[in-house]
């Protein structure tokens, strides 16, 4: 037989480090990626205004278009608006939370009719029941960018001085209800 | 009855697998003939195991049998003939069964035309491939069983995506799987020279037909999708840097990589621990690319359903395989190493960069593709990369890729007078110097993209037909090999007009037009002739008219449509397309405006298909290089 | 799998298939009209960079949804009150966060997007060229200082096959 090959060094250490570092983070990360996948609200943005004053809009009130009404108006207590639409079938699934929560009377709900005609979202609060303090229609979405609105329906908490405390996007469960709004509501009562 | 018989095929595929990996590796580990003989009719029965599986469901779906949970989720009864075929790829489990079905195919194949090498490395290669299977095998058996029924079995199913109800879209599948998988070829050859920790040239040669018919079904594959992404989804795009497209993009640019380092270990003996670290790679992209997809890690428009439990399963075995492949590499790879040495001025440095350059656009269409997961990871919020950011990056590496081309070819090995082909291309260079000018000049609008194309592809060609001349003048023969490169470098030149410029060069209006209305854009008039509906087999459609003049000629008359189809009530935009070989018409309906008025977008392409073309001359190349006789003469000297 | 299961796993499908369809209002979908070539090429550049919030991963530019329609909207007026393309961009960070940019910003938090593949480039190159020189050397040692073809070199190529 020949000679036996003279002994090869092996790959540079500095090389199989950073190989083996880089394949351990891609599988970290892959497992991450799987197990976030799992999580219904991966998808959802996180609002860009969390912390930052709520847009000042100015909009007529549904049940009465010669008023304005504004987020001027409601400063000095939290409240929660709900952007919502009769064209939405989701709203019509949280809407029982929605009435529930209301009747708690913890804080003012705002109702925020995004694009939609007058009459039909009456007529929708006629059929299910009117859980709002205020309904103000903004039928041009001129201050859903603002608030940036994606969808329907999204519901905003915020404080007292206007600033945006929270944002839930999609319709509202007694379960998002219980761990996400109260908890925030606490924190923001125990802070007055 | 039957769906039950094609779980039994699928369990007893596993089981041949088990038989196909583990025998003959061990066999070839021992120096066991018995054992080693395993692999080839080992592979034969799984073919046909898995190919009866894949009938009966195909079996199910024509006969509609809505018990059998896939067909009712991915069928309909008006669902088209054609379609009910095609339905058997149309989400996960049916295309894991077709990606399972490939893999056999292409073992099959390996064990059919392996005769001129030796049993060990047959064994060791099929064997892998066997490993391989497991992982497939066993995912599909314990999570995404294609055979699952509904019972009671539902009066009708839900219906085939809409988007895949095309003939197009439907091939797309099949040959970007045979490409994806037949990496697995070149990977087996990698594990197997390690395992036996030597690497015989021969081999090397018998592996790259392999490779570079892989390679080339990717290429059309991922042209099929670009081609229909363009076509159906109206939108004029070609490619969109999604996620899921990226997944394919990434194993073919390390698949080019691969065809040409195996070139230069072929001949030279050198690069021998860098063919075997790009063989792997490719099929871990591969590997990885099928994960992204199915595991729903990636949110995109493509992408399969997720489920958490079976992203799990794929990256335990991802983890596993790629592992696995690379801990074997960093152990053995060194004994491997060749060193032939070569001077700076030499085709083998040339071909270092090439790997680099490919290595480097594969490393940052990972990077831009994983960079939301990542961020999301470390907390640093929702960041969006998009088309922006990987065309500027792919540019930017791809550009010094580009002007090397012409000089590989025209490099001698090992050592070369750097001046020799700087002479012979330098006038070249002026030439398409001055056509990029020109074309700078001419063009009606985005001129230094116009420019750069021109530029790019000008000089890819002039270098490439410098290489033809001198073949020529030396002795006129040209082997396949060659032959194919410069198709394939061809392809290469005419993809660039393509991409830079229609991207320059295209033209959108959106406008509202009522029927009767003209619009003028640039040599082209579109008159808008009204809506009407119309009833398919299974959809409802708004189909539009629109008469498009070219310089006061009659061009064509185009049929945009927007279709409803009937079992969900998704709604597709089927674009009107008239194409040119150097502009496409494109038309789209928008939304119907009330008062007979619709949105139209109007499209002008220029040069679009060349982006296809150029793919197309690509994969040619790839097949012609491939049918090079001399890969087959394995048994030349000794032995 | 159990027949509950089945029939679960089917309503879920359909529950997701309906949810797909995303709560959105109807409204003006009117194309909108451009003053000149140069203020629509602009738009056009522009909306394409913008992503669409409501889509899986489509441009502001392709979108169909209505909140893509009335961002465009948006956009085309704030095009119109003289904002750059920059202040356009930063309003719309404001209110929807980076997700709706698809050209990443240059900022701490993607120096890894932006560098990263630069690095990559780097440090191959440095290792090509660490190759390259070792080779060179090697070469040069075994051809001699007159530079004769180093020994065990293929003499006469089989064929082509030295190509």
């Amino acid at each position: 037989m020949s000679t036996p090959p003279p002994r090869r060094p092996g790959l540079p250490p500095v090389a199989i480090v950073i190989g083996a570092l880089f394949f351990i983070g891609l599988v970290g990360l892959m497992l991450y990626g799987v197990v976030r996948s799992g999580a219904s609200d991966r998808d959802v943005l996180p609002s860009a205004l969390i912390g930052k004053p709520a847009p000042e809009f100015v909009l007529p009130v549904l049940h009465d278009p010669s008023v304005q009404f504004g987020a001027a108006d409601l400063r000095g207590a939290p409240y929660l608006i709900n952007v919502w639409g009769s064209w939405c079938a989701a709203c019509r699934d949280e809407h029982p939370v929605l009435t529930a929560f209301a009747q708690t009377k913890r804080v003012r709900v705002v109702g925020y009719n995004w694009r939609d005609e007058p009459e039909d979202a009456l007529r929708w609060l006629d059929r299910y029941g009117n859980p709002f303090f205020v309904v103000v229609a903004d039928k041009e979405g001129r201050y859903a960018l603002d608030w940036g609105v994606a969808g329907a329906p999204e519901s905003f908490l915020v404080d007292a001085q206007g600033q945006v405390r929270w944002k839930f996007t999609g319709p509202l469960t007694d379960e998002v209800v219980k761990t996400q709004l109260l908890p925030v509501l606490d924190t923001l009562e125990r802070a007055q | 009855m039957l769906p039950e018989l094609g779980q039994i095929l699928l369990v007893l595929a596993l089981l041949v697998a088990i038989l196909q990996s583990v025998l003959p590796l061990a066999g070839a580990q021992r120096g066991n003939a018995a054992w080693m003989a395993v692999a080839r009719p080992a592979s034969y029965a799984q073919l046909v195991l898995v190919a009866g599986a894949f009938a009966l469901l195909t079996w199910a779906f024509v006969a509609q049998d809505f018990s059998v949970r896939y067909v009712a989720e991915n069928s309909n009864s008006l669902l088209p003939m054609e379609f009910r075929f095609m339905a058997v790829w149309g989400s996960h489990e049916g295309s894991l069964l077709l990606w399972v079905l490939m893999l056999t195919v292409w073992s099959a194949a390996v064990a059919l035309y392996s005769r001129a090498l030796p049993e060990t490395v047959v064994a060791r290669v099929l064997g892998v491939i066997g490993l391989v299977s497991i992982c497939f095998l066993s995912f599909m058996v314990f999570t995404s069983n294609p055979f699952d029924r509904l019972l009671p079995a539902p009066a009708e199913g839900r219906d085939l995506n809409p988007l895949l109800q095309d003939r197009g879209m439907m091939i797309h599948p099949p040959m970007l799987y045979v490409g994806y998988i037949g990496f697995v070829v070149p990977f087996a050859f990698a594990i197997a020279a390690l395992l036996d920790g030597h690497i015989d040239v021969r081999w090397l040669r018998w592996s790259r037909p392999w490779t570079n018919i892989a390679w080339a079904f990717l290429t059309v594959g991922i042209l099929l999708g670009s081609w229909w992404a363009y076509y159906e989804l109206g939108w004029g795009g070609w490619w969109f840097w999604d996620p899921v497209e990226n997944a394919s993009f990434m194993p073919w640019l390390v698949g080019a990589a691969l065809i040409h380092s195996q070139a230069a270990t072929e001949k030279r003996g050198s690069f021998n621990s860098w063919t075997l670290l790009l063989a792997i790679a490719a099929f871990s992209l591969s590997l990885l690319g099928a994960f992204l997809v199915r595991s729903g890690v990636l949110t995109s428009v493509h992408s399969f359903a997720a489920d958490p439990a079976r992203g799990l399963f794929i990256l335990a075995f991802l983890a596993l395989v790629i592992g696995g492949s690379l801990l074997l590499y960093v152990l053995r790879a060194p004994r491997l190493e060749d060193g032939r040495p070569f001077a700076g001025a030499s085709r083998e440095t040339l071909l270092l960069l090439n790997n680099l350059l490919l290595t480097a656009a594969c490393a940052m269409v990972l990077l831009g593709t994983l960079y939301p997961l990542l961020a999301d990871a470390l907390g640093l919020g929702k960041v969006s990369v998009g088309p922006p950011y990987f065309g500027l990056m792919f540019v930017l590496l791809m550009a010094p890729l580009v002007a090397l081309i012409p000089f590989g070819p025209l490099t001698k090995w090992q050592r070369d007078n750097l001046g020799k082909p700087l002479k012979m291309l330098l006038p070249w260079a002026g030439l398409a110097l001055v056509l990029a000018a020109i074309a700078y000049f001419m063009a009606p609008q985005g001129r230094l993209k116009t420019a750069a194309g021109v530029l790019a592809a000008a000089w890819v060609t002039l270098g490439t037909l410098r290489f033809i001349w001198t073949r020529v003048r030396a002795n006129g023969r040209f082997t396949p090999e060659m032959t194919g490169m410069i198709i394939a470098h061809l392809g290469v030149a005419v993809f660039l007009v393509g991409a830079l410029l229609v991207e320059a060069q295209n033209v959108l209006r959106e406008v509202a037009m009522k029927p009767g209305q003209t619009v003028e854009v640039g040599a082209y008039r579109f008159e808008f002739q009204g809506v009407d509906e119309k009833e398919g087999p299974n959809y409802l459609s708004d189909r539009g008219h629109v008469q498009v003049f070219h310089n006061d000629r009659p061009l064509a008359l185009l049929h945009p449509e927007k279709r409803a189809y009937a079992s969900g009530g998704q709604v597709m935009t089927d674009a009107g397309i008239h194409a040119g070989v150097f502009a496409d018409v494109l038309v789209s309906l928008g939304e119907p405006l009330g008062d007979d008025a619709w949105a139209l977008r109007l499209h002008v392409k220029p040069f679009v298909r060349w982006v296809w073309a150029g793919a197309l001359l690509m994969a040619l190349g790839g097949l012609v290089t491939a049918g090079d006789r001399r890969f087959r003469r394995v048994r030349e000297k000794s032995e | 799998m159990s027949l509950r299961l089945h029939a679960w796993l089917l309503g879920l499908l359909v529950a997701v298939a309906a949810m797909a369809v995303a709560a959105q209002p109807a409204g003006d979908m009117s194309p909108l009209q451009f003053q000149d070539r140069a203020e629509e090429s602009r738009f056009q550049h522009l909306t394409a960079e913008l992503r669409c919030v409501m889509c899986q991963n489509q441009s502001l530019a392709d979108s169909n949804a209505q909140v893509a329609q009335d961002m465009r909207r948006e956009v085309l007026a704030l095009m119109r009150q003289g904002r750059s393309d920059a202040e356009i961009r930063q309003f719309l960070v404001e209110r929807y966060g980076e997700f709706v940019l698809y050209r990443p910003t240059m900022d701490r938090h993607t120096w890894l997007l932006w560098f990263g593949p630069g690095v990559v480039l780097l440090a191959g190159t440095f290792v090509v060229w660490r190759i390259v020189r070792r080779r060179a050397a090697a070469l040069a040692a075994q051809s001699g200082p007159r530079g004769e073809p180093a020994p065990g070199t293929p003499e006469r190529p089989e064929g082509d096959q030295e190509w």
